[in-house]
């Protein structure tokens, strides 16, 4: 699943523009994740600071 | 805030303001959505533009101006410093605004031209009826409300959710989008009325870091790579922290931001049945430089000049709409988009080696219009056999 590390999020929006599932929204300074989230990285790859993970579900 | 308007504008930077003023300015109401607390507000900007292209829209006022431009430079890959003057020594060719006092200008014209404003109100969905967009549910402060439209304007920016919801598929190609990150730096060693592009895969890959003054010893120093090339341990910030501690160690950091501009063509269609979208929503960002507060200003303003025709004649189909998006492609703007695109796409698949061949073959020019465009037809002059490896683009550059 997608975390947020919201002390590391600058808000920004970067990765809202390239999830290929619509399922990021930029509430202010508040990153939302859908439940049609994939995990599918591409938004933690382009983050510029580094502030989304994929990581495994336990 | 009405239930009612003739136009709704949801969001409040460049393209919202430029559109609810021209809509009330031609004696429609409306009004404009913005889910952030304060207009201007974190800013997410270099901050650049042109003196004409900003003249086209409203008089420069040294309120929201921070710095004056007279020239620029371009350090190539290997630090090789590429100055670029205006004809005329001495001439502003731009300017860095202050976009926190900038954008609250626009918008407050838009109001005090008649529109409503409403900020920390978010539009949560379209209200859609028989396939047309009617207006938008809105949540300001744990109140929802429905609020109609005869057109609804999305200038919802990068992040842009509301076109989406539309059915209008708004996803950046992960290589297309600049991943970006800026540091107001102070107390550093500039030219203050210059600013410098850096290129190189080891500085920038396929992007470019900037420093673009706002004061005598202030800038915005800043970086935006490929989507494609960033990743752990080296991303934008990376890459900006690396820079700013060999270059400016003892700069002070005053404000911090991150952001995503699309260098990517814009949206195939930027309308449809009561909706009309704008500014770096509809992806109209120049794909060369990521500049955008011109592009949004200008369709904000077109957007809203063809609601007011549209609603006169009382069609706002999809069809009647298309004027918006065949006037933007057809214009100055819409084809620099669509040429810039192109040497964007030249330019990025160079390698380090062939930049610094390119940038030391033309180390001073005179620029006589200072625009992009002469730079690149500069270049070319100096390195005709560029015409033959653009290919078809070239004729469209002569």
């Amino acid at each position: 699943m997608l975390k947020v590390h919201r002390d590391i999020c600058g808000y920004c929006g970067c990765c809202v523009s390239v999830c290929p599932e619509g399922a990021l929204e930029l509430i202010d300074a508040y990153l939302c994740i859908e439940k049609s989230c994939t995990s599918c990285g591409i938004c933690a790859k382009v983050c510029p600071l580094g502030a989304l993970e994929v990581v495994n579900e336990k | 805030m009405k239930n009612k308007y003739d136009v709704l504008v949801i969001g409040g930077g460049p393209a919202g303001a430029l559109a609810a003023k021209t809509a009330v300015d031609k004696g429609l109401s409306a009004c404009i959505v913005e889910k952030r607390p304060a207009i201007g507000a974190p800013v997410r900007c270099a901050e650049g533009i042109g003196k004409e292209a900003l003249q086209e829209f409203i008089d420069p006022n040294p309120r929201w101006i921070s710095a004056e431009m007279t020239g620029a430079g371009i350090v190539a890959p290997d630090g090789f410093l590429m100055k670029l003057e205006s004809n005329l020594a001495g001439n502003k060719v731009g300017y860095i605004l202050d976009r926190k006092i900038f954008d609250r200008e626009l918008v407050w014209r838009a109001a005090e031209a008649g529109a409503d404003v409403a900020v920390k109100t978010r539009a949560s969905s379209p209200i859609i009826e028989n396939g047309y967009v009617i207006g938008a549910k809105v949540e300001s402060c744990g109140n929802v409300m429905n609020v109609t439209a005869d057109v609804v304007i999305a200038a919802d920016g990068v992040e842009s959710k509301f076109s989406r919801w539309c059915g209008i598929d708004t996803t950046v190609p992960v290589r297309e989008i600049m991943s970006s990150v800026q540091y107001v730096l102070t107390d550093i060693d500039i030219d203050p009325h210059s600013t410098v592009f850096f290129l190189g895969n080891d500085v920038a890959p396929e992007g470019y870091l900037w420093i673009f003054p706002k004061g005598e010893r202030s800038a915005n120093v800043g970086i935006g790579i490929s989507g494609k090339k960033s990743g752990e341990g080296h991303r934008a910030k990376d890459y900006l922290d690396r820079f700013v501690k060999k270059t400016f160690p003892q700069g002070k950091l005053i404000e911090h931001i991150a952001g995503g501009v699309s260098v990517c063509r814009p949206l195939d269609c930027t309308v449809g049945d009561g909706l009309i979208i704008t500014g770096d929503a509809a992806r109209v960002v120049d794909p060369l430089t990521g500049g955008g507060i011109y592009n949004s200003m200008y369709t904000g303003r077109l957007a809203a000049e063809v609601a007011v025709e549209s609603i006169g004649s009382g069609e706002v189909s999809k069809k009647a709409l298309m004027v918006y998006d065949r006037t933007w492609r057809a214009s100055k703007m819409g084809k620099a988009i669509e040429r810039n695109y192109h040497i964007k796409e030249y330019l990025i698949r160079l390698p380090d080696t062939k930049l610094n061949e390119i940038i030391h073959s033309v180390s001073k020019i005179n620029l006589k219009e200072f625009t992009t465009m002469s730079l690149i037809k500069e270049i070319i002059c100096i390195n005709p056999k560029l015409m033959i490896e653009l290919g078809a683009l070239a004729a469209s550059i002569r």
